[in-house]
């Protein structure tokens, strides 16, 4: 069965951290665990292989003072580390604007890469910025894409300039140019023009894609592509940078489980910057890429830093600091303060989404747990309480028989399911009462309706916060 | 390309040198056929010591393929249905619009179903497609339930003795629960009509080793039928293609190669292989 890369990854660094004293040969059987990794993980062969003899060298370069630590692994962990940021991209890069607005962005890549949703998803996130987007339809090739980027633009309510119908006719380079045009006269800051799919050897397309780019100036131009890319991701870049000329990189699809070979891939191999990270089929699914946090990724440490990030701006300071301060004063964890929580974790986004942020998401056996939740249950579980009156939620031992059919009808759940909910809950209560007297720190345990025990995965991030409120 | 092109001559020589092996685990590698596949071949090529290395590793890479027929399912006398899935953006609504054309030109009745309600302008997209090529396109309403579309359509084509219903289905990812559920509820509400006789699993050409992992997951969930291998007009050698299909033994029926209507056919192993061999 095929490993994944954090997997292959994390188990060879656990091979290494039960070993004394690091050897050559040491080295050297870990070096071809990651080498297999990274090609499992779609890094195209000629990458990995300069990446494998640079760790090895660093390596036997430090392997003395590798000897000297206590915690040998972790300095290899480093080393490795430390070359996948550097090639990732270094420190994260921000989009460029003009000097002179309107700040132009062009969207070019293979077929079905995300470039029609990716316009759709950065004029929502430009907006959001204070900035006033503009959409150009310049894709007037595949069927309805005109007709895709219009409705995209309504949904976030960005207009688009769409003076032909495409579906085949029409020039794209004059609608991208009317583009700017029209951008210009009417004031907006920033132009996103999205095209159409092409192939790095169709020599017709790319120079078209050429035409565009040299009509329009852009300041950013964006290669965007499919983060599930094999070994052709090497090609493609190549050929897009040779025939159009790059900027930057968006990776998309990052919501599946392909590890991101191909960041490595393309950012090795054309230096380019991986700007922002597409993640999901809703508009929202979008961020800057952090190449720290995609080697963190990569190498299974999770992406706790996003999640802590989330987690800051679902949970209001106030709120938690109450939650805990109860906490500590002995008082019980309501069903309010159940409500609570469950709102803060719809507001950070899919359960399931948090938990593939996790250190170890990708081991068979978080794999599992992650799949039995479900996130439609939040959603049923918010329902249900949202039905009970303040009273109840406080003390649901006053939940007889009749006030829980009056909860199944108004939440239009069944009394087995309230009851279930209720039983759930008692035993998340009880949890949390042998935590405090066992000196834990109340996480959510209780807020996971799918009922599996990720108290313990969800601590790290629990005990960063307790560790700073001790220094306070 | 030629048949088994430049590579092939190059390895052509009688005995094989270290370095030739390694040469042919690159192009292996390279092509996406994945670590694995690449070593279970070289050891056996090794194990023989044939007279010709290229020859011994195509023979063996046809003899991991599956020998079931790579013809599209027609049922006699009733209708045929054929379901379309996969991630997204792999070709499906191209690939049902370009099936349902094929089967159009060798003179069957064929309609379509729309059941992508979810993506912008999917509907439209297959509709257009649609009015190309002069096929029926049963729609719902934007946002509504697949499952009740794919139903509509499968009791039409039933009722008006249609001879195929493809089904267009939402690009959705298999690590996502309950999308991957909605598909199933698909299959189970149109089974209630008539029999899926087909399910397509398309599969973008320039996928890497997350193929085998997307087509296992939609496997467990609507059990597929057949592979069909998308984008192989560019650069990619599409390698994974025969792995999926080692993997799970689901021959891969059909191969697209362009953005046009007619840019589909049938697989044919033999010289896909020779092509994957051939060096860039
Ligand atoms: N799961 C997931 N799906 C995505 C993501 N980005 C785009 N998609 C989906 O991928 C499919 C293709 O996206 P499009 O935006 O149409 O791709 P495109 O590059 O514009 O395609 P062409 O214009 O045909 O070349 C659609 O089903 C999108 O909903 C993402 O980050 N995650
Ligand atoms: N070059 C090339 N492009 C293709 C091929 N098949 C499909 N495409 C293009 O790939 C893009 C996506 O195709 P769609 O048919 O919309 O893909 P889909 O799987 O239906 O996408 P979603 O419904 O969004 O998941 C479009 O631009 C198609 O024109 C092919 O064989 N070769
Ligand atoms: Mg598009
Ligand atoms: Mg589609």
């Amino acid at each position: 069965m095929f490993e994944s890369l954090s997997e292959r990854f994390s188990s060879a660094f656990t091979t290494l951290r039960g070993k004394g004293r690091i050897s050559e040969s040491d080295l050297d059987a870990i070096c071809e665990e990651i080498r297999v990794a990274l090609l499992d993980g779609d890094v195209a062969l000629a990458v990995v292989n300069g990446f494998i003899s640079r760790i090895r060298e660093r390596s036997i370069a430090a392997l003395p003072e590798i000897r000297k630590s206590t915690n040998q692994w972790q300095e290899i962990h480093s080393i490795v580390n430390a070359e996948l940021v550097e090639i990732l991209g270094g420190p994260a890069r921000r989009i460029r604007f003009a000097k002179n607005p309107p700040t132009v962005i062009m969207l070019a890549g293979l077929q079905g890469s995300g470039k029609t949703t990716l316009a759709g998803k950065l004029a929502l996130f430009l907006k959001e910025q204070g900035n006033t987007p503009l959409l150009v339809a310049a894709d007037l090739q595949r069927p309805n894409a005109v007709t895709q980027l219009t409705l995209l633009g309504e949904s976030v309510g960005v207009k688009v300039h769409a003076p032909e119908p495409g579906n085949g006719t029409g020039d794209p380079v004059a609608v991208a140019k009317s583009g700017i045009e029209f951008a210009k006269s009417n004031f907006y800051n920033t132009v996103i023009v999205d095209t159409a799919g092409r192939l790095g050897v169709d020599e017709e397309l790319m120079n078209q894609a050429r035409d565009i780019k040299s009509a329009i100036n852009p300041n950013e131009t964006l290669f965007v592509v499919d983060a599930m890319i094999g070994q052709d991701a090497i090609r493609t870049a190549q050929a897009f940078e040779d025939g159009v000329g790059f900027d930057a990189v968006v990776l998309t699809k990052l919501d599946g489980d392909a590890k991101g070979g191909a960041a490595l891939s393309i950012a090795e191999s054309t230096k380019k910057a991986i700007l922002f990270a597409s993640s999901g089929e809703k508009l929202t699914d979008f961020d800057y890429f952090y190449p720290d946090r995609m080697a963190s990724r990569i190498l299974g440490l999770g992406d706790i830093t996003t999640l802590a990030e989330q987690a800051k701006k679902a949970i209001d300071e106030g709120s938690a600091k109450r939650m805990e301060e109860k906490f500590i004063a002995g008082e019980d964890f309501t069903l309010e303060d159940f409500l609570e929580q469950l709102q803060a974790m719809r507001k950070m986004g899919s359960m399931s989404k948090l938990l593939e942020m996790l250190p170890g998401a990708n081991s068979a056996a978080m794999r599992k747990q992650i799949d039995a939740v479900d996130d439609d249950e939040l959603v049923r579980t918010q329902a249900i309480v949202q039905s009970m009156t303040p009273g109840e939620r406080r003390d649901p031992k006053i939940l007889n028989g009749s006030r829980r059919l009056r909860i199944a009808k108004g939440s239009g759940r069944t009394v087995t399911e309230v009851n279930k909910l209720v039983e759930r809950f008692s035993a998340a209560q009880k949890m949390m009462k042998q935590m405090r007297n066992g000196g834990g720190f109340p996480g959510m345990p209780g807020a996971f309706p799918g009922g599996a025990p990720f108290g313990g995965a969800m601590r790290p991030v629990q005990r960063k916060k307790k560790a700073k409120k001790k220094r306070r | 390309m030629g048949l088994f092109g430049s590579f092939l001559t190059k390895f052509s020589r009688s005995r094989a040198t270290p370095e030739d092996i390694d040469e042919f685990r690159k192009v292996l590698i390279e092509s996406d056929i994945g670590t694995e596949f690449t070593e279970e071949i070289i050891k056996l090529v090794e194990r023989e010591k044939s007279e010709s290395l290229s020859e011994s590793v195509s023979t063996h890479i046809r003899a991991s393929l599956s020998n079931q027929a790579r013809l599209i399912t027609k049922t006699e006398g009733r209708l045929t249905t054929i379901l379309v899935v996969g991630v997204n953006g792999t070709g499906k609504t191209t690939t049902v619009a370009k099936l349902a054309n094929l089967l159009k030109g060798e003179g069957s009745k064929v309609m379509l179903a729309a059941a992508d309600t979810f993506r912008a302008a999917a509907v439209e997209q297959l509709s257009t497609w649609g009015e190309r090529i002069e096929i029926p396109v049963v729609v719902g309403k934007v946002n509504g339930d697949p499952a009740s579309v794919a139903f509509d359509a499968a009791t039409r084509a039933k009722n008006e003795g249609f001879d195929y219903l493809i089904i267009d289905t939402a690009g959705r990812l298999h690590t996502k629960n309950n999308l991957m559920e909605e598909l199933s509820k698909v299959r189970r509400v149109v089974e209630k009509v008539t029999p899926i006789d087909e399910v397509l699993f398309v599969l973008d050409g320039t996928t890497g080793q997350n193929g085998i992992t997307q087509a296992k997951s939609f496997a467990d969930v609507v059990s597929i039928t057949g592979i069909v291998v998308t984008k192989l007009d560019g650069s990619t050698k599409g390698g994974i293609a025969l792995a999926t299909e080692r993997a799970l033994k689901v021959p891969i029926k059909l191969v697209g190669t362009g953005e046009g209507v007619s840019d589909l056919s049938s697989f044919v192993p033999e010289p896909y292989i020779a092509d994957l061999l051939t060096q860039p």
